[in-house]
C-alpha cells in the first residue's frame, strides 16, 4: 500500500504543487522588509548603538573619570586618564573608546553613575578607515551634544525599569 | 591565661587582650575603623561590636579585655543588627561620593558597607558638610567624608610625635583639624593617608590620577634613606604612580617617611633617557655606541693611576662590583664610595653597621647620640627612638644639632669635646651609659664625614667598651648612615687601594690635573666644579651636578627600574624589584659597566646578572643572601687624633631634597618652600608654618 501511495505522490508532483501554492499565496500579501537606508523599523530605547558622552543642561561634561567602565568593560575598549582641572573638580583627561574592540554589551552605562557614557540609537557610523574608529573623549561628547534630545527621552522611557 | 569561647571555639588567651585580638588569633576578623594594632585604643566607632552573653548590650570588642568563661558571639542575628545600626549612622553624614573619591576601591567604609549597609537610606535630612582644612602639599583634605576615627589624631600625636591634629567641636560639630597655625609637618605625615579609612585625607600629588584596581604592584625596597623600608611600588603603565610602606617589623614596623613616599614624581622628571658627550661645550645626545667610543678614546692607553671613581649614595652592590672589576683591570687604585667623605672604613663592620639593629634599639635604655638629626635622617628609626620613650625608663642625650626629636633627651652641646669628657668618664653621661643595662650610641654621619671622623669614631669606641655597651647579647654602639649605598659599597671594599685617593684626593688630584678621567655613579654630592680639566663620565639617573659637570653621560635606572642589591645601615642585604622599565635608552648600571668594558677592550668575567652575584657572593659571602642579617663580631675602631671645634652637625640640611631623585621632585619643592628643611631643625628658612 505504502509503495502505490508513494509512487503515485511522485507522478502527480503534490509536493511540488504545494510549494508552489505557498509561494503564490505570499505574493498577494504585503512585504515585510523594509526599504533601508529610505525606510526604518522602530526601535526600542534599550537599543545600544554608537556610544555618547552626554553633559548636563548647563554645559558641564558629567564624566568625573572614576574609571568604572573602564574598570567593567569586558573587552577593555575603554581607556580614561584622570586629573584635577583648574578648577579643582577631577575630570578625565582622556577618554578613549576603541569601537572595533567593543562588544556593544551596555556594561559602560549600565556602570555609569551620573548616566556620562551611554550608547545611543545610532548604529550607522561606518567608517572608511580603521583610525576613524579610535574615538576620542571630543569625538564622544560631539555625540552626545548631537543626540541629546533623544538620549534624554530614552532614559526617561528606560527609567520606570530601573 | 583566660580561657572563653569565641562562636563556639573555645581558646585560652593572655590575660589583657582584648576579645578583637583573641578573635584575630583564631581567624575571626572583626569589623573595625578606630581601632588599629599599632595606636591607642579609642573604641569611639562602635563597629566591632559583639555580644558577649550575660551582658546587657553589645561591647566593643575593641575596648573591652577577655575575661574567663566569657561566651562572644562575633557574628549572629543581634551583632549583625547592631553593626547594621551603626553603619547606617555612620553613612547618614558621609557624602557617598565613592565615583570621585580617591579611596575608591580600597575603602574600609566602602567595602564594610557591602557586609552591614542596607541597600538604601531612610535619612531625609540635610547631610552634614565640613569644610577641607589645609594640611599642606602632601594630604588633600575631604572633611566631609570624615568618620572621625581619630586614628591621625593618635598616629601624629603617639607615633609621630608632632600633636599637631585635634578633635574641635562637640558632637554635630566636632570636627578633625589642625590647631591653630600649624600645618602637619611631621616628617610621616604620609602614614596619615594610609590610616585613614575613608577618603577624608588622600594622596595630593597623586589625586585624581589613579584607581586602586588598575595599579601593579611591586613589593620592593626603599633606597632612599638607609634604613632600607619595605615598600610596595604601586605603577601604572610605566609610570610610578605612589609608594606605599609594607609590614616589616625589623625595620619600618608599617611606617614610611615623607621622601621614601612621595619623591615619587622625581622619578619622572629630569630623568637622563639618552647617552649624551659633551661637543663644544654642549652636552649632545648621542648613541651609546659613540659615548662609549668617546669614553674609549680618552681611556684606553693612559695610566691606571690616572682614571679615578666615585660612587653615590643610590649605588648598588651589584654597581659597585662592576665598577670595582673594571677598575682592577684598568689598574687603578682610585676608587671611594664616600662621596661625602666618610670615615668609616671597611674591614671591621661592627665599626660601621647599626649594630644593635633597629627592632633592637628598643632594648636600649640608655643612648646617646652623637652628630645626627635622626628625626631628618631616618624618621621611621626616630618613631621608634620615641615608642621606646613612651614605655619609660629611657634616658637619651644628644651631641650634636639642637633639635625637637619628640622625644625627651639631654642637650650636651654640639663639641666633640663633650664625647671625650664622656668618653673619659668626667662627664656625669658616663655613669647614666654606665648604670644602664643596654646602653647605646648612635652616630649619625655629620660625626664620620669631618677631618676628625676617625678620632671621634675611636673616642666612641673607646666609650662603648668602657660603658658596656659590648656584651653578650647586645651591642650598642650603631652607626646611624644616611646613604643606602654606603654599606653595602664599605661591605664590598669600595675604597681606595694603597696609594690610591680618596674623594678628596681624586677632586684635588683632577684640579691638579694629576687624575685625567673621573667616572661618578650617581655622585652628585661630590665638588664637581673643581674637578679642573678632567674628563668626567657621569653614570646616573637624572640632570643633577654630576650631569651637567660631565663630558660623557651614560643614562642609568632608579631603585625603582632595576633589582640590585642595598645593605641596610643594620647590614640586612635586601633587594629591590624591577617595577617599571628605565625610561628612553636607559640601562641597568651593571649592564653600561659590562658594555663600556667591552669598548675599552677589557671585557669584564661576567654576562648576567646572576654571574655578576655569584662573583660578588665569591667575594664577600655576607652579601650572597637577600634578607640576611649577620651580627658583626666587635673590635675597637677609628684612629685616636685631635678634635677640631667645629660644631657636630646633621649631615643633611634638608630632609626632602636629598638625593637626585627628591631634588628632582616637585612635590618635594613644594615641601620645602613650604616646611623649610623638614621639623625645622637645622633649615635656614624659617617660615610661619615652622614647627
Amino acid at each position: 500500500m505504502a509503495f502505490l501511495d508513494r509512487t503515485a505522490r511522485a507522478f502527480l508532483l503534490t509536493e511540488l504543487v504545494q510549494g508552489l501554492a505557498l509561494t503564490f499565496r505570499y505574493m498577494f500579501k504585503p512585504a515585510v522588509t523594509t526599504n533601508y537606508p529610505y525606510e526604518k523599523i522602530p526601535m526600542s530605547p534599550r537599543f545600544r548603538g554608537e556610544h555618547a558622552l552626554r553633559r548636563y543642561p548647563n554645559g558641564e561634561e558629567r564624566c568625573i573619570s572614576c574609571k568604572l567602565c573602564e574598570a567593567i568593560c569586558p573587552a577593555q575598549a575603554i581607556t580614561i586618564e584622570g586629573e584635577v582641572r583648574e578648577d579643582g573638580s577631577r575630570r578625565a583627561r582622556r577618554y578613549d573608546i576603541d569601537m572595533t574592540k567593543c562588544i556593544y554589551c551596555g556594561f559602560c552605562q549600565e556602570a555609569c553613575p551620573v548616566d556620562a557614557i551611554v550608547e545611543g540609537p545610532n548604529f550607522e557610523f561606518a567608517t572608511e578607515t580603521r583610525a576613524e574608529l579610535m574615538y576620542n573623549k571630543q569625538k564622544l561628547l560631539a555625540n552626545g551634544d548631537r543626540w541629546e534630545a533623544e538620549l534624554a527621552m530614552r532614559i526617561a522611557a528606560d527609567a520606570p525599569y530601573r | 591565661m583566660p580561657k572563653l569561647t569565641i562562636d563556639g571555639t573555645e581558646i585560652e588567651v593572655e590575660a589583657g587582650m582584648t576579645i578583637l585580638q583573641a578573635a584575630e588569633t583564631i581567624g575571626i576578623e572583626i569589623p573595625r575603623f578606630c581601632y588599629h594594632e599599632r595606636l591607642a585604643v579609642a573604641g569611639n566607632c562602635r563597629m566591632c561590636l559583639v555580644e558577649v552573653e550575660k551582658m546587657p548590650k553589645p561591647v566593643a570588642s575593641c575596648a573591652m579585655p577577655v575575661g574567663e568563661g566569657m561566651v562572644v558571639h562575633t557574628s549572629n542575628a543581634n551583632v549583625r543588627k547592631a553593626r547594621q545600626g551603626v553603619m547606617e549612622f555612620l553613612l547618614i553624614n558621609h557624602p557617598l561620593d565613592c565615583p570621585i573619591c580617591d579611596q575608591g576601591g580600597e575603602c574600609d567604609l566602602q567595602d564594610q558597607a557591602m557586609a552591614y549597609g542596607g541597600d538604601r537610606g531612610r535619612y531625609q535630612e540635610e547631610k552634614r558638610s565640613v569644610e577641607d582644612k589645609d594640611y599642606g602639599p602632601l594630604i588633600q583634605t575631604w572633611m566631609t567624608r570624615c568618620i572621625q576615627c581619630t586614628r591621625c589624631i593618635r598616629f601624629i600625636s603617639e607615633i609621630a610625635g608632632t600633636p599637631v591634629l585635634g578633635g574641635l567641636g562637640r558632637s554635630e560639630h566636632l570636627e578633625i583639624g589642625r590647631y591653630v597655625g600649624a600645618a602637619v609637618s611631621s616628617e610621616l605625615s604620609g602614614n596619615l593617608i594610609d590610616l585613614c579609612p575613608v577618603g577624608a585625607l588622600t594622596n595630593k600629588p597623586a589625586s585624581y590620577t589613579y584607581r586602586a584596581w588598575e595599579l601593579k604592584k611591586t613589593e620592593s625596597v626603599d633606597a632612599m634613606d638607609a634604613l632600607g623600608s619595605a615598600i610596595r611600588v604601586d605603577t601604572r603603565g610605566n609610570e610610578v604612580i605612589r609608594i606605599l610602606p609594607r609590614v616589616n617589623d625589623d625595620i619600618n614596623e608599617e611606617w614610611l617617611s615623607d621622601r621614601s613616599r612621595f619623591a615619587v614624581d622625581g622619578l619622572k622628571r629630569q630623568r637622563l633617557d639618552r647617552a649624551y658627550v659633551r661637543k663644544d661645550g654642549k652636552l649632545v645626545a648621542t648613541s651609546w655606541n659613540d659615548a662609549f667610543a668617546a669614553i674609549a678614546a680618552k681611556v684606553n692607553g693612559l695610566a691606571g693611576n690616572k682614571i679615578a671613581a666615585i660612587t653615590g649614595g643610590q649605588t648598588d652592590v651589584e654597581t659597585m662590583q662592576a665598577f670595582k672589576d673594571l677598575f682592577a683591570v684598568l689598574g687603578s687604585p682610585h676608587i671611594d664610595c664616600r662621596p661625602e667623605g666618610s670615615k668609616l672604613w671597611p674591614g671591621n663592620r661592627a665599626g660601621y653597621l647599626f649594630n644593635s639593629t633597629i627592632a633592637g634599639i628598643e632594648q636600649a635604655d640608655a643612648l646617646l647620640i652623637v652628630g645626627s638629626n635622626p628625626r631628618i635622617e631616618a624618621p621611621v628609626l626616630n618613631a621608634r627612638l620615641r615608642k621606646r620613650w613612651l614605655k619609660g625608663g629611657f634616658k637619651a642625650a644628644v651631641i650634636g644639632p639642637k633639635t625637637d626629636l619628640t622625644f625627651k633627651h639631654d642637650y650636651l652641646g654640639d663639641q666633640a669635646s663633650i664625647l671625650a669628657d664622656i668618653a673619659s668618664g668626667n662627664h656625669p653621661f658616663f655613669e647614666v651609659l654606665k648604670n644602664a643595662s643596654n646602653p647605646a650610641i648612635i652616630l649619625g654621619q655629620g660625626a664620620v664625614n669631618r677631618e676628625d671622623g676617625a678620632a671621634i669614631l675611636a673616642l666612641a669606641s673607646k666609650l662603648a667598651e668602657a660603658t658596656g655597651m659590648i656584651k653578650d647579647g647586645w651591642n650598642g654602639f650603631n652607626v646611624l648612615h644616611t646613604d643606602a649605598a654606603l654599606v653595602g659599597g664599605l661591605d664590598m671594599g669600595f675604597v681606595p687601594y694603597v696609594g690610591g685617593y680618596d674623594t678628596a684626593g681624586i677632586v684635588a688630584g683632577a684640579a691638579k690635573g694629576e687624575i685625567s678621567v673621573v667616572f661618578l655613579a650617581g655622585a652628585d654630592e661630590v665638588d664637581v666644579k673643581n674637578l679642573g680639566n678632567a674628563f668626567v663620565v657621569y653614570l646616573g639617573t637624572h640632570g643633577d651636578a654630576g650631569a651637567h659637570r660631565a663630558d660623557v653621560v651614560l643614562p642609568t635606572a632608579a631603585y625603582t627600574e632595576k633589582s640590585a642589591t642595598f645593605v641596610n645601615t643594620e647590614g640586612r642585604v635586601q633587594r629591590t624589584r624591577l617595577a617599571i622599565f628605565p625610561p628612553g635608552e636607559a640601562k641597568e648600571d651593571w649592564k653600561v659597566i659590562r658594555a663600556l668594558s667591552d669598548a675599552l677592550g677589557k671585557p669584564l668575567a661576567f654576562d648576567t646578572v646572576k654571574q655578576l652575584r655569584e662573583r660578588i657572593a665569591a667575594t664577600n659571602p655576607l652579601l650572597a643572601g637577600e634578607g640576611s642579617l649577620v651580627a658583626a663580631p666587635w673590635a675597637p675602631v677609628g684612629i685616636d687624633g685631635a678634635l677640631t671645634d667645629k660644631p657636630l652637625a646633621s649631615s643633611i640640611d634638608n630632609f626632602y631634597q636629598v638625593d637626585p631623585i627628591s631634588r628632582a621632585s616637585k612635590t618635594m619643592a613644594e615641601c620645602t618652600s613650604q616646611f623649610g628643611g623638614g621639623c625645622g631643625c637645622n633649615s635656614k628658612k624659617k617660615t610661619g608654618t615652622h614647627g
